[in-house]
């Protein structure tokens, strides 16, 4: 409703945001695009600040380090959503990708005998495909991508259980020395496998969103797809790419999640769709498609991390709280974005 | 939307289809193809064919037998086993009508569950009650109707993309059932409450009555009054609906909250069928099964025209199939597999390029056959 509500084109990429904001209203303040983010950032530095103020032992590089490492899967599947979400998409199959990337890890590696060099690789090109045959479903019969990846979601569930309906543990020695590494980063603080596998994704989309003609596009298809269309980009090459970095973010991120459990099964990652697309809200992304950066991403992760680890230091509250809070955190991100969207047709 | 030409749903009339006058010798249709012109009709074939696979590998299938005064038989079964989902499906029809979409409704059969749960308490004596019996029901869909004012508001009022809006509520949802049921499964030791999910009135579960009241109640306001119309055109063209003099807010927020009391009304009979709530699983996928259900019944989720009848054949639909896999003695895990290639199926169906597409490859070798 909102996005056909608002036909004004949005600027293309980050880097014609200064003219803008100069032709705006005189006065140079931020650009109205960047406080959600601003928002995010600081309410995340006031969370952690409450955290090391009320909690011993909060404060220390390990807990921070920590936010990262048991997120690490979140900060993948979430820079996919990423992209999807600023194309004005959505993609609820993330957390079916990934469970069904453990599953066919730990069957081929357990079941047989393959080594992790060559099942990493194939689970990565099948999370590829896969999300690339739903943007082809999605641009080819213009179907909406609510549905098409629901039907995704049904589907890789689906197929976990015709691998096995029990979990499957992975016992082989070259996975759980994986899982087991640490990277020391200084001050006896130590970054998993997985973290640094997470940043290494972060900093290649933020080139790939920002620095390249794929990211242009997906942009300037968020802001309005029929202008792309007559601009003369690459439309459909773009969405259907879109879906298929989703998928295969999301493959990865079924490759780390395997590092995390050591294990395979057909209910891991219930509802992580979710959690990615609320990281992406909170992170200021804009789900009418077009704005938002993917930097924020990671701070939407963080702040769902550090929610869940304040419920855990206090220890007094329930682990549903962190739902709860969650839902109001995305209430609050939501209206703000309102607001901000009435702002600017106003202006 | 990138052409709204093709994307009208089908028409009810073969006279009012002027699009496809070369594929279809529309000069003297047969009784046949008029009546799968028909929106009901696909959906329909759908469920008697399943019916037929049922009948087929299970000869006692279509047989109804009367013992102790009460109706039995796999058909009434799947009628007793489909009514939440049948009453969440016409909820969330409404809404779908409107441009919209509710994922909340997993969340609001758990709350609804637990709110009933906790206020008719666990009092093992089976006889008494925290509170009585009507105000627990009555609390029960209170707050279910406020959690669908709740998205009504969010959607018409905020102005938030449906989706969205209702994601809030999804999150939260469950949080706010574990809250309410402390994270236990509540086991309710009540017998009055058992009677709404697993009672019988006149030889049928009473379940059935529910679903037949529901839909006689939205189907009258639908046809008997201008509400359906009013639906139809904020569905169709909200401005246009505005500009009309249609309260499309006012309207969008109802129909938000009859969604959420169906949903409220799903989760006692579910509640009581299995004499207990769950506030982390109760009515878990509900809101994919009856997103399902109301696109298996014609309702383009591009809102406008609704059909009730046939979210109603939709929801039979989706319990036949998963009965006919279980009785088939196909592994249960296969259902979601099943449903998958449902849905693609039914969605490229209701894509009119897919349906282009189609008629490219298939002129080609009817005007072949003819000579």
């Amino acid at each position: 409703m909102s996005g056909i509500a608002t036909p004004r084109a949005r600027p293309v990429a980050g880097a014609t945001a200064p003219a803008r904001a100069s032709e705006g209203g005189g006065a140079r303040r931020l650009d109205p695009k960047y406080l959600p983010l601003a928002a995010t950032v600081s309410l995340f530095a006031a969370m952690a600040l409450l955290g090391s103020l009320r909690y011993d032992g909060f404060f220390s590089a390990q807990v921070f380090l920590n936010l990262l490492i048991d997120n690490a899967f979140l900060v993948v599947v979430a820079v996919g959503m990423t992209f999807v979400i600023l194309t004005g998409g959505i993609d609820l199959s993330v957390g079916s990708v990934v469970a069904l990337t453990t599953m066919v890890s730990a069957a081929l590696v357990e079941r047989h005998g393959w080594s992790p060099l060559a099942t990493i690789p194939l689970v990565l090109a099948m999370g590829g495909v896969f999300g690339a045959a739903m943007g082809f479903l999605i641009e080819r019969f213009r179907l909406q991508p609510f549905i098409v990846t629901l039907a995704g979601m049904f589907l890789a569930r689906g197929l976990c259980y015709l691998i096995s309906i029990d979990s499957i543990s992975i016992t082989s020695e070259a996975y759980a020395g994986l899982a087991q590494l640490r990277i020391p980063v200084g001050g006896g603080a130590a970054l998993s496998l997985g973290a640094v596998i997470a940043l290494g994704v972060l900093l290649l989309a933020v080139f790939v969103a920002h620095g390249t003609p794929f990211g242009r596009a997906v942009y300037a298809i968020g802001g309005s797809e029929t202008s792309a269309r007559l601009m003369g980009l690459p439309v459909r090459r773009t969405l259907i790419g879109v879906y298929a970095l989703s998928g295969l973010c999301s493959a990865l991120a079924g490759v780390l999640f395997t590092f995390y459990m050591l294990s395979g099964y057909g209910l891991h990652a219930v509802g992580l769709e979710l959690d990615a697309i609320a990281a992406v809200v909170i992170g200021g992304t804009l789900l009418s498609g077009g704005v938002g950066h993917v930097a924020g991403t990671l701070f939407g992760v963080l702040m769902l991390g550090v929610i869940q680890t304040l419920i855990a230091f206090d220890g007094s509250l329930s682990s549903w709280w962190t739902r709860i809070v969650v839902g109001a955190l995305l209430f609050v991100f939501c209206l703000l974005q309102r607001f901000f969207a009435i702002g600017r047709r106003r202006r | 939307m990138p052409s709204s030409q093709p994307q009208r749903p089908e028409p009810v009339a073969p006279m009012s289809d002027p699009s496809s006058s070369s594929s279809s010798s529309s000069s003297s249709p047969s009784l046949v193809a008029r009546a799968l012109r028909h929106r009901l009709a696909w959906p329909l074939v759908t469920l008697l064919l399943l019916l037929a696979v049922n009948a087929a590998f299970n000869p006692s299938f279509l047989h109804v037998e009367w013992r102790d005064g009460h109706a039995y038989g796999s058909l009434i079964d799947i009628l007793n086993r489909a009514a939440p989902l049948a009453l969440v499906s016409l909820g969330m029809t409404l809404v779908v009508a409107t441009r919209g979409i509710d994922i909340s409704v997993g969340a609001v059969v758990a709350i609804s569950a637990a709110v009933a749960a906790w206020m008719i308490g666990g009092a093992t004596d089976g006889a008494t009650s925290r509170f009585g019996l009507p105000l627990a029901l009555g609390a029960a869909l209170g707050v279910a109707l406020l959690c669908g004012l709740w998205n009504g508001v969010l959607v018409a009022g905020a102005g938030m993309q449906p989706i969205i809006a209702t994601l809030i509520l999804m999150v939260a949802g469950r949080g706010i059932a574990q809250l309410v049921t402390d994270g236990q499964i509540l086991t309710i030791y009540y017998p009055p409450f058992f009677f709404i999910g697993g009672g019988h009135l006149l030889g049928l579960p009473f379940s059935i009555f529910v679903v037949a009241g529901v839909f006689a109640l939205l189907y009258l306001a639908a046809t008997r009054s201008a509400l359906g119309l009013f639906l139809q055109a904020v569905g169709i063209n909200p401005t246009a609906a505005r500009v009309a003099g249609i309260d499309a807010r006012r309207l969008v927020v109802g129909a938000y909250a009859v969604c959420g009391l169906c949903a409220g009304l799903a989760g006692l009979l579910i509640s009581s069928n299995v004499k207990s709530a769950d506030g982390n699983n109760a009515g878990q996928l509900m809101e994919l099964d009856a997103i399902l259900a109301v696109t298996l019944g014609g309702t383009l989720l591009t809102g406008g025209r609704f059909s009730l009848v046939g979210s109603l054949i939709g929801a039979l639909i989706i319990q036949t199939l998963t009965y006919a896999i279980y009785s088939l003695g196909v592994p249960p895990e296969i259902n979601l597999v099943v449903k998958a290639a449902v849905v693609f199926a039914v969605m490229l169906l209701q894509s009119a390029e897919f349906r282009d597409a189609l008629r490219v490859l298939a002129v080609r070798p009817t005007i072949g056959a003819r000579r």
